[in-house]
């Protein structure tokens, strides 16, 4: 991959690349925090927690606890489990109302059996990938991760993990050892055809299992899936087979839209005014 | 650190069986306000180990009258809970350590944030 070097995992650990000047831009950076809290909406969302009740939360991978104040926002206590004592600094400066707590999610969750409702982390999963010292080993470091998640939460509870994979061995080694230990779900991703808001998030769920949810913007892909031939009644038209239609034209206008609003992005609803001439003027 | 996430954090020592309860030797503790939620306390009380949570609000001094048995029907019984959510979420331990009570390995408690990395030959 070409641009490996600006993957963050690559740079250094995480208890040494989050630090003092890296953990300011989480307080200070309003991009940077509406990212962050967007994606926990959606990590949230797809929790599925039952309405009107608060519920215990875990946070892996907490940082300066800027997905921790969505979820007090919305009413649920929350423990954060963060390795970068920066990040737990700043968390501590903006006064979160979340327990705090050092760990490496390598060796493990040190929580009871049963303890959460739930358990999101934000960007944090992937750096579980990476050997940092000669005794890490991924895919054992994985295993603990899931297996101790696995059994601090509650039967039913979910885990939603929003990840920046790097390729599909990553995803692969991930989900395999979620799968050992004992999880079902799999990979959400909203808005899979565009490169800026395409995101991951890995559903889990521990006991009873669940309708996988849908990623976002991903309806009209799921059509062309089907292995059988459809037909239609429609002779094919002459514009199929030419390819691409021609530019500023009412086609190329609606192709235009269509592949946009599968980006997610904001796009106008189509009218009876859409790609139409305006009317002559003298 | 609240009471809550006292009761339910576990040492997770390579080895270490069973160890819970985490004793907690507190050398700075406050007691923070934070609103009350009848429906939440009420819902965290069957999670709870009672006896461990009795026995760390004593250590810490701040027992608050609570009783040793759990009391029936506390659902109903508001002053109760009340007394529940002031040991469970208002008093927090910010100086002073953790020690598993198996291996007797402590995990410091800095500015209220216990350290629960472990070294390399305990994992």
């Amino acid at each position: 991959m070409a641009s490996s070097c600006r993957r963050p995992e690559h740079m250094a650990p995480p208890e040494v690349f989050y630090n003092e000047d890296e953990a300011r831009k989480y307080s200070q950076n309003s991009r940077m925090i509406e990212i962050q809290t967007q994606m926990s909406e959606r990590a949230v969302e797809l929790l599925n927690l039952p309405e009107d009740q608060s519920c215990f939360l875990l946070d892996v991978g907490c940082g300066s606890g800027l997905s921790g104040d969505y979820l007090s926002e919305e009413g649920h206590l929350w423990v954060g489990v963060d390795i970068s004592t920066a990040m737990l600094d700043v968390a501590l400066d903006r006064e979160v109302e979340g327990d705090l707590l050092l760990c490496d999610m390598g060796q493990g969750m040190p929580f009871r059996p049963g303890t959460f409702d739930g358990c999101i982390s934000i960007s944090a999963l992937q750096w579980l990938c990476n050997a940092d010292k000669k005794t890490h080993s991924p895919p054992k470091r994985l295993y603990t991760f899931f297996s101790t998640l696995y059994s601090s939460l509650a039967r039913g509870a979910r885990a939603v993990f929003q990840i920046y994979p790097e390729n599909s061995e990553q995803l692969e080694l991930i989900t395999a050892q979620a799968m050992k230990a004992g999880f079902t779900g799999g990979m959400v991703v909203d808005y899979p055809n565009s490169t800026k808001a395409k995101k991951f998030f890995l559903c889990l769920f521990a006991g009873v299992s669940g309708v996988l949810p849908k990623g976002l913007g991903t309806e009209t892909v799921d059509r062309g899936v089907s292995n059988q031939v459809q037909f239609t009644g429609q002779r094919s038209r002459f514009k199929n087979m030419k390819g691409k239609s021609v530019k500023k034209s009412k086609d190329w206008i609606m192709e235009k839209k269509e592949r946009r609003r599968r980006q997610g992005r904001d796009v106008r609803a189509d009218t009876k005014y859409t790609g139409r001439q305006r009317r002559p003027h003298f | 650190m609240k009471l809550l996430t006292h009761n339910m954090l576990t040492s997770h020592v390579k080895g270490v069986v069973k160890g819970y309860p985490l004793l907690i030797k507190a050398t700075e503790v406050k007691v923070n306000e934070v609103e009350f939620n009848p429906q939440f306390v009420s819902r965290m009380i069957p999670k709870l180990e009672w006896t461990a949570l009795v026995q760390a609000a004593q250590g810490l001094g701040h027992l608050n009258d609570l009783p040793n048995e759990l009391v029936p029907d506390y659902e109903k019984n508001e002053e109760f809970l009340r007394k529940v959510h002031r040991v469970l979420l208002e008093v927090e331990v910010l100086e002073g350590c953790l020690q598993c009570p198996e291996s007797g390995r402590e995990f410091p408690i800095s500015k209220g944030v216990p350290n629960m990395l472990l070294n390399e030959d305990e994992t």
